[in-house]
């Protein structure tokens, strides 16, 4: 593929970017080059520098330094629409479209030329029929699956006949399935001679997909490989820089049922939401049961309705510990021994602008941080401070205000906190989502720790990679209903995939053939 | 109105009906201003303070110089002045809009009390009703003909805004900027630029507003009396679901309570005047909560970013 | 702003020191603005500043003005501020104020003989009543049909004001009063004790600091203070703790609530005296500057009604000095209010001299936030 198109110089040339925030410096002088036609993986963790060095591409912000230059001559790239104008084009990992709007009126907005929307929509169809992307113009956005969201915008760039595209972790909320028809779809550019920057964290993409890779670490290039010569192992070192232990899921027989829901229904309040649909799942002591799915399924309202954040009408749906709980508060279930990790960090699971000594009365208001109505000052200073130096939590001590920690620091003291807080059930979402290498290891590995300590454990998450490396079983949520659980030793990606589709997303049957993901499923990544 | 209108003719009916859009005027400009301004994601919960202004500025301009068209160009002006320090504080300075605009109408109305106190009990010119050829001369509806420019210019600012919402681009960009700043600035549009324009639409909208009260409802000018209609605007525009037609229906009813308020001691009730005047308050919050009961409704029309500040660089 | 040669910059984290010289930075400001503004209007500014702030409290009469005027201020904007940091938008202290007056008021014309000595802690207690009880309209309405409360203690400000106006015109007028709209004075058990001779301030500001104490342990020591405050910083995390929406609008709007009702029958059973359909000169909303300029802190709100009530007096000042018009007040008001606003954003970006070969411009990710007030 690359070999057809080459020949010309290549499409985009960056010397030594820097960009700086007053905290960091995102992008410490990179350079990339693009070539024709090439598919050029920028690959990092989490905080790298990726998603900066995009933006400065797309024209979203601007370098402190550094030059960038486009098939051969010099730009100063000062606004998406400049970017538009060259040929540059982007989707976003959090998509950029308007909910209440229909896709042909997203796609407008898009536009630097007013088009009729007649003959906008006709256009749009146009797209969508050559690239196999379907998309019906006059839908609203809201009532559309991930897969579907993405498709728009793809087709949005496409619309403009861009020369590079920036796919932006485009694969992070799709099933395995829609995957490989979009591999099928960014191919087919790449032969056509579009140019592909692909912004990704998982290694066996990559490898699959790509002709080039930068890897960033912490601001920096730490190498530009060819992907395909690599082994896992070998990017992983190049993006992290050192080993990276794996976690251990000893076997273990689990005990009595602490978590059991029984036909669990919810309407959704919200006419945006998913309404929950006669769930069953029991989570036994010493056990972590995964559920995955794409989030919008039902995952919000199941966590919801699971802390007590939402209550349902009949209490016997949920029982924790045996108890009817289903009427309950989130502090009443706290007290049965329910204690939840949720998915937003920085304003649910903790105050932003308030110490981690307070932090931690917001959900230890009944662990002796609270009495005779009055706040106990000192103790939650003092559960604070061991829950601090338990769980390495750096950058801050007992006094610092939880928006002045990173995320992989914020997300420690959580889990610290409500390990401390003696759970016999806890509930945890997305526990590594936007966390560094390291915490995400040492993260895990406290889950592992309560689960051999004999606590129930509930992991909702959207990477089957972590589910599938510390699960004893997982289940599905899809379109609200939830499949049975099974041994995470009886599971694949594909079959896990290929639940996430039944119901939810709309990759149809014929779609799932048989990839290269039997390999993977089994290689079960260590990163 | 249909029990009461059992008991009139048309002759009676005519005049509570001219009165009644009479009196929604002022609503009608406030609250489709205020629409805009909340349709782009902005509260800007000073629009009595600005309607205050607007109505001072109208008075004091239209006196002076003896022309009623220079009056409402000053209270557009004086109106959207303000709106602008409004949009510099939360904007640009990323102030809480409820305190800023809280604090523009503490503001407005004591600026317009202070200007104000050379102009009160002096007497104004009333706006001359626009004669309506062969239509005004009808008899008994013809008084629905004869009314002044700005009942008419009401019922083409809905047509208009309506129409900008729905059917153009700037329209339809202002709505999504509404939804999600955050998308709206990443696909590179000037999500601030937007957001003060419409402020300053809203600005100026309500200086009409108020100059309808000094010039036409009450020709005088009277310190506090836009008397809570700026409040009752805002109101309008949930009553609404921020929805144009619906604001115009909205102020209809507002208006015909405020006029039957008045004929009431006419038909010889013996209510208390006090109690009457509480009318439209009352009023106020009883569609409140008939509109705000349920959550859905709110949650599928209110723009999604209302009220919430926006910083490019974050 | 790209073409300014300084430039915005984020703080890494918000200074802590700016929180706290915001204030002084926009009572600066204001002066400055008073001067320019005295200029323009042909008065000596030195002297007309003297006169607005200075002479109205060079003597013994003087300070305990102050005192009487910061009184209501402080007690309407302390339960303002219990609200305003969970997020509770009452700003309708003043109708809250009314119907205290109201309430208080009829247990005096009504009871107060028959009381004796308990007649004047009966009245206060039926204020404080009356204006939780008004508040409690709001409360209800939002907890149970979402209802806002902005919109609605608002409309209720209107409603009791001509409630008060009907009451005094008609069942409650005295009749030996010349049809002038105005219960009969109260009887002399029923007036709050002054502070000290030759003064008009009476006990309620000393009440009102006790209040003040009060508040602070309230809302710096106690359970239900730390969750209002969740509440007001970050509403998720109140709903993840557990900590129920509704029990804290129903705080926050009946604590304030029965703070203004009792600034309402303090103030007519102390400097007024009797029911009248004018009670207020705008107490109720200018105690929600007097909250932010307080920073919604106790001790802060104890110096920021000192400060109001002070442009309350200078406006009497010059009105007589100067022959400017008492709405002079109103405008400090407002002003010191916008440029407090505008010093806020001190605490949380700092000004940068822009580099020379820099580029940078608008920065990435917008992001949306609800800020917590001021």
């Amino acid at each position: 593929m690359i070999e057809s198109v080459s020949g010309t110089g290549p499409r985009l040339v960056l010397r030594g970017i820097v960009k700086r925030y007053p905290t960091i410096v995102a992008n410490d002088g990179i350079d990339l080059t693009v070539g024709v036609g090439e598919i050029h993986a920028v690959l990092g963790e989490n905080g790298a520098g990726k998603s900066t060095l995009m933006k400065i591409v797309y024209g979203l912000t601007r370098p402190d330094e550094g030059s960038i230059e486009w098939e051969g001559r010099p730009v100063a790239i000062s606004s998406p629409a400049a970017a538009r104008q060259l040929g540059i084009g982007m989707v976003f990992q959090h998509f950029s479209l308007f909910e209440t709007l229909t896709v042909t009126e997203n796609i407008s907005l898009a536009l630097d030329a007013e088009i009729e929307p007649a003959a906008l929509a006709s256009c749009i169809r146009d797209v969508s029929r050559r690239y196999g992307l379907p998309v019906e113009p006059h839908r609203l956005v809201h009532g559309m699956s991930v897969g579907e969201r993405q498709r728009v915008e793809i087709v949005r760039c496409l619309l403009q006949s861009p020369r590079l595209l920036i796919m932006d972790e485009p694969t992070s909320v799709l099933t395995p399935q829609s995957v490989l028809k979009l591999f099928e779809t960014l191919r087919r550019l790449a032969g056509e001679g579009v140019s592909i920057l692909y912004i990704s964290h998982k290694l066996d993409e990559i490898r699959a997909l790509c002709d080039v890779a930068t890897v960033l670490r912490g601001g920096k290039v730490s190498g530009t490989v060819q992907p395909r010569s690599e082994t896992k192992d070998s990017l992983a070192r190049l993006m992290v820089g050192s080993e990276i232990e794996p976690c251990q899921l000893r076997p273990r027989q689990p005990g009595p049922v602490r978590l059991e829901l029984t036909g669990l229904s919810m309407a959704s309040e919200d006419p945006f939401g998913t309404s929950l649909q006669a769930i069953d799942l029991r989570v036994r002591e010493g056990e972590i049961v995964g559920i995955a799915g794409v989030s919008g399924n039902g995952q919000a309202e199941l966590l919801a309705a699971l802390s007590g954040e939402l209550q349902v009408a009949d209490r016997g749906q949920i029982r924790i510990c045996g108890q009817a709980a289903g009427n309950l508060g989130p502090a009443q279930r706290r007290e049965l021994g329910l204690t939840f990790v949720p998915e937003e960090r920085l304003g649910r699971g903790a105050v932003p602008a308030m110490s981690l000594a307070h932090n931690a009365v917001l959900t230890g208001a009944h662990f002796g941080m609270v009495r005779g109505g009055l706040v106990r000052n000192g103790a939650a200073r003092e559960f604070a401070r061991a829950t601090i130096a338990e769980f390495q939590v750096r950058g801050g001590d007992e006094r610092s205000a939880a928006e002045n920690l990173s995320g992989g620091n914020l997300q420690k003291f959580i889990v610290g906190r409500e390990t401390k807080l003696a759970p016999k059930v806890m509930l945890v979402a997305q526990p590594t989502w936007g966390v560094d290498v390291g915490a995400a290891q040492m993260i895990r590995q406290a889950l592992l720790d309560l689960r051999d300590r004999g606590v129930a454990l509930l992991v909702v998450s959207e990477e089957l990679d972590e589910l599938f490396m510390i699960c004893d079983r997982i289940a599905v949520l899809a379109r609200g209903r939830l499949s049975p659980p099974v041994s995470t030793a009886e599971l694949t990606l594909e079959s896990v995939g290929a639940l996430m589709s039944g119901g939810a997303n709309d990759a149809p049957a014929d779609d799932a053939s048989p990839g290269p993901g039997g390999r993977e499923a089994k290689a079960r990544l260590d990163v | 109105m249909t029990t009461a209108s059992a008991y009139m003719s048309v002759e009676q009916m005519i005049p509570i009906l001219v009165s009644t859009l009479v009196a929604a005027t002022p609503l009608i400009y406030a609250a489709l201003g205020e629409l805009v301004v909340e349709r782009s994601g902005v509260l800007n919960l000073g629009v009595e303070g600005m309607m205050l202004i607007g109505a001072l500025a109208a008075f004091a301009v239209g006196v002076s110089s003896g022309t009623l068209l220079l009056g409402y160009l000053a209270a557009m002006a004086a109106a959207a002045l303000l709106s602008l320090v409004f949009a510099f504080l939360t904007l640009t300075l990323q102030a809480n809009q409820v305190a800023t605009g809280l604090a523009l109408t503490l503001f407005g109305i004591g600026l317009s009390a202070f200007v104000g106190r050379h102009f009160a009990g002096l007497p104004i010119h009333a706006m001359r009703p626009l004669v309506i050829p062969w239509l005004s001369e009808l008899p008994g509806v013809g008084a629905l003909f004869r009314l002044d420019l700005l009942v008419y210019g009401s019922i083409v600012l809905y047509l208009a805004v309506d129409w900008f919402l729905r059917r153009t681009r700037a329209g339809l960009l202002l709505r999504a900027v509404g939804e999600s700043p955050t998308v709206a600035h990443s696909l590179g549009h000037p999500v601030i630029r937007i957001r003060y324009l419409a402020v300053m639409f809203g600005g100026a909208t309500s200086g009409i507003a108020g100059a309808y009260l000094s010039t036409a409802l009450t020709p005088m000018w009277v310190e506090g009396m836009s008397a809570g209609r700026g409040w009752i605007a805002l109101a309008l525009v949930v009553f609404a679901t921020w929805k144009p037609l619906r604001v115009l229906l909205g102020a209809y009813l507002f208006g015909a309570v405020t006029v039957l308020q008045l004929y009431a001691q006419g038909f010889g009730l013996n209510v208390p005047s006090e109690m009457l005047s509480m009318l439209p308050y009352a009023a106020t919050i009883v569609v409140l909560v008939i509109i705000c009961r349920d959550p859905t409704t709110i949650r599928l029309n209110q723009p999604a970013s209302l009220g919430k500040s926006f910083h490019p660089d974050a | 702003m790209s073409e300014w040669p300084l430039r915005l910059e984020k703080r890494p984290r918000p200074s802590a020191l700016m929180r706290i010289a915001a204030p002084s930075i926009a009572v600066a400001a204001m002066l400055v603005t008073g001067f320019i503004a005295f200029a323009l209007l042909g008065k000596n500014p030195l002297s007309a500043l003297y006169i607005y702030f200075v002479a109205p409290v060079d003597s013994l009469y003087g300070i305990g003005e102050l005192l009487l005027k910061a009184t209501p201020l402080l007690l309407c904007a302390l339960g303002l501020a219990l609200g305003f940091t969970a997020n509770v938008w009452n700003i309708g202290a003043e109708g809250q104020f009314t119907l205290g007056a109201i309430t208080g008021g009829g247990v005096a014309l009504f009871w107060g003989p028959a009381l004796g000595p308990f007649a004047l802690p009966a009245a206060l207690l039926a204020g404080a009543l009356g204006g939780m009880a008004w508040a409690a309209i709001p409360a209800l309405l939002r907890t149970r049909f979402h209802t806002s409360e902005i919109l609605v203690s608002l409309m209720l400000v209107y409603i009791s004001q001509l409630l008060l106006a009907w009451l005094v015109r008609s069942p409650w007028r005295d009749p030996l009063g010349f049809n002038f709209p105005q219960s009969k004075v109260f009887d002399d058990n029923l007036s709050l004790p002054v502070l000290f001779a030759g003064a008009r301030a009476n006990i309620a500001f000393p009440i009102a600091l006790c209040l003040a104490a009060l508040s602070w342990f309230f809302s710096a020591r106690t359970f239900a203070g730390y969750r209002m405050r969740v509440a007001g910083l970050a509403p998720a995390a109140a709903a993840y703790a557990g900590f129920g929406e509704k029990r804290n609008i129903w705080l926050a709007l009946t604590l304030s609530g029965a703070m203004a009702g009792l600034a309402g029958i303090c103030e007519v059973t102390g400097p007024i005296g009797r029911l009248q359909p004018s009670i207020s000169p705008g107490y109720g909303f200018a105690a929600i500057i007097v909250a932010f300029v307080g920073r919604l802190h106790p001790a802060g709100i104890v110096l920021s009604s000192l400060l109001m009530s002070l442009l309350y007096l200078g406006g009497e000042s010059v009105q007589l000095e100067l022959q400017l018009p008492a709405a002079v007040t109103g405008l400090f008001q407002g002003t010191l209010l916008f440029y407090l606003l505008a010093a806020d954003l001190f605490v949380g970006y700092r000004l940068r001299r822009r580099h020379r070969d820099s580029l940078a411009e608008a920065d990435p990710s917008g992001t949306e936030t609800v800020r917590p007030p001021a």
